[in-house]
């Protein structure tokens, strides 16, 4: 038989229909998470066609993106500010109730960034296919699962037949090899790929991330990379399952049981790349040589050492153009900049193990003045988890904002902004003009990085904060 | 939707690279619940000053870039978010189709199942329609072509499906509820 790569076996056990030169394969759809801001018009849709949702019971819902992250708005002590996200909530209640949607809502204690929970509650699981109207759904991807974004009228695709319309993408591997250095996450790991393939180094193209520095990577780093796969133009991006992969899996909400996880496991140990099998292009990334990464303009691809100086690029007129949104001249040192604003959060890095790698640096430490420090956990469990631990009070003590789960200064819709002009670290995924706000200068880096800003007010070196 | 065949409209010209669907429409205008009216705030930061008003040296904000229906853009039109927001706002302005040499992944299915056309050009073509805004162009979706005001016509790629449907006026929608007893018969066998 010929051999297959992971993302090839994944694709063929899902085709209701192959691919033909005039139509694109059906594409059996296992698990739909949806939220509130790109599911409403398909929801109009199935409305307008009297259709009803075919898989309910494949189908997850929360509320994440529009939705507030002051405790008082989330668990209505007083009005959602944002009035037109307030009219989206309530929306979604009504679309997941009218049609028999499980909807993990404003009270839920499993309510989260739809990235975070289903991975958390076992929905997420190797070899299926996920989608949601959110392109960071390549998160999931991390499990072994084929996870992919889609627009609001795919959404209404699947809700009505559980099935997508796909032309088949190449296949581009990543083989990261080495051990990372102290104070180099998942995080700079994603970063530099994108720094090296560009921003639409991936586009048509669904990566597999390999080799021993992924292999050593926990589920929570694992995800960190498969994230940022759109950021670098992929839809998709995958991980082989293994020991680690199933560890994370086992007891969790829907996750198998029982004589059913056996079973699931025996299938689940066949998704890896038959050896022989070929990409369409391979890229290798040493990882060994990898250090704490930082954006400085206006794209994720926009990126260099924490070290590094910001290029020069004179004769470039759009590069000039990034650096000026940004007030940034070519030439300079990042290393020491001010910054006012320090966002930990989002479906990148809003896990418990990127709170921890926080924590480590702000422990005993406080929020520089002048430095506003929000710290929004991925998921309730993770912040009940976070409290729990101590974590939340490290935050709090050090003079940090610490909130309730959601997409929060990620995407700046939910009254969670920075200001024009300000800079922010984030450790989010995007820092395109007016992603956190109007005139927000963004400089996507790990939590280690962030936290490093927030303590000393200036752009910094982790490391330093690290040694003591 | 509306069958489309063929169509001639100006040019207007963005000649940034990685133009991702955050310019295109911001996220704070995401909270919407329809697909309508979206057009006004295509491009909001670009266009608008903090104030609201437009802002006079943004191409779109022109004299003559009034009526222009296809845009065209730098490499990697469309990137990040998968909102589909991002091609209801450009069909909302006025817009029929986008060119570039390059056209991000998400943007362009987002685009296809509204009638936006996402039209694929060689670095030549490119080059020269950046250099010339304002020119008219000719889309043919049938023999899926564009032609230059000198005439030349310039082929680009376009899924099969996806054109029928456009050339058409179906939606996508049609033909999966018609593969019902396929999926039905899948969901027996992969339980």
């Amino acid at each position: 038989m010929k051999p297959k790569t992971l993302f090839e076996k994944v694709w063929e056990q899902h085709e209701v229909a192959r691919e033909t030169a005039d139509t694109p394969a059906v594409l059996y759809i296992d698990l739909h998470l949806i939220h509130e801001v790109t599911s409403p018009q398909a929801f109009a849709q199935l409305r307008s066609q009297s259709l009803s949702v075919r898989r309910p019971d494949r189908t997850l819902a929360t509320l994440d993106h529009s939705t507030p992250t002051d405790p008082a708005e989330v668990f209505g002590r007083v009005p959602i500010k944002v009035e037109s996200a307030a009219r989206q909530v309530k929306e979604m209640e009504k679309n997941c109730r009218e049609f028999g949607v499980e909807l993990l809502g404003l009270g839920s204690e499993q309510r989260g960034i739809v990235h975070v929970i289903g991975p958390e509650l076992g929905a997420t699981q190797p070899g299926k296919t996920i989608v949601c109207g959110d392109s960071h759904t390549a998160t999931h991807g991390a499990f072994g699962a084929l996870a992919f974004g889609i627009g609001t009228t795919e959404v209404g695709h699947v809700l009505a037949t559980q099935c997508l319309l796909q032309r088949r993408p190449q296949t581009l591997a990543i083989e990261v090899s080495g051990r990372l250095r102290d104070a180099v996450t998942a995080k700079d790991v994603i970063l530099a790929i994108i720094g090296k393939i560009g921003v639409s180094g991936g586009t048509g193209q669904i990566i597999e991330y390999r080799g021993t520095a992924i292999e050593a990577m926990s589920m929570d780093e694992r995800m960190t990379i498969c994230n940022m796969s759109i950021e670098a133009g992929a839809r998709a991006g995958m991980i082989a399952p293994d020991e680690t992969t199933f560890a994370y899996l086992k007891g969790r909400r829907f996750a198998p049981q029982g004589d059913a996880w056996d079973r699931a496991l025996e299938r689940w140990r066949k998704l890896r790349t038959d050896s022989g099998a070929s990409y369409d292009r391979v890229v290798e990334i040493d990882a060994s040589k990898l250090e704490p990464m930082i954006t400085y303009g206006t794209n994720p691809g926009m990126v260099v050492p924490i070290t590094a100086t910001v290029p020069d690029y004179p004769s470039d007129a759009i590069h000039a153009k990034s650096l000026a949104y940004m007030g940034l001249q070519g030439g300079e040192s990042l290393l020491g900049k001010p910054v006012q604003v320090v966002f930990v959060g989002s479906c990148t890095n809003a896990r418990l193990s990127d709170l921890e790698l926080a924590a480590r640096v702000m422990r005993g430490r406080k929020v520089a003045s002048g430095v506003r420090m929000l710290v929004v956990p991925g998921s309730q469990q993770i912040k009940r988890e976070a409290e729990a631990r101590g974590l939340a009070q490290v935050f709090t003590d050090a003079g940090a904002e610490w909130r309730e789960s959601g997409c929060s200064m990620c995407i700046g819709m939910n009254g969670d902004v920075v200001a024009k002009g300000q800079y922010a670290v984030s450790t989010s995924n995007r820092n395109f003009e007016g992603r956190q706000g109007s005139g927000a200068r963004t400089l996507l880096a790990s939590p280690l990085t962030a936290a490093a800003a927030a303590v000393a007010g200036r752009i910094s070196d982790p490391r330093e904060f690290l040694r003591s | 939707m509306q069958p489309i065949s063929t169509f001639s409209a100006r040019t207007a010209v963005l000649p940034y690279t990685n133009i991702d669907t955050d310019q295109i429409i911001p996220a704070r205008f995401l909270t919407t619940t329809t697909k309508e009216g979206l057009g006004r705030q295509a491009f909001a930061d670009w266009r608008y000053d903090a104030n609201g008003a437009p802002k006079p040296d943004f191409a779109l904000n022109q004299p003559e870039a009034a009526g222009c229906a296809i845009l065209v853009a730098g490499r990697n039109f469309g990137c990040g978010s998968s909102r589909e927001h991002a091609p209801w706002a450009l069909l909302d302005y006025g817009f029929r189709a986008v060119v570039s040499t390059e056209i991000a992944d998400i943007f362009r299915n987002n685009s296809l199942k509204n009638g936006l056309l996402p039209i694929v050009v060689d670095e030549q073509t490119h080059a020269w329609l950046l250099q010339h805004p304002g020119v008219s162009l000719k889309v043919d979706l049938q023999a899926s072509t564009l032609t230059l005001p000198d005439g030349t016509a310039v082929r680009f790629p376009i899924e099969a499906f996806a054109r029928h449907c456009l050339l058409n006026g179906v939606d996508e929608l049609g033909f999966l509820l018609q593969q019902a007893d396929a999926i039905a018969r899948y969901e027996q066998t992969h339980s």
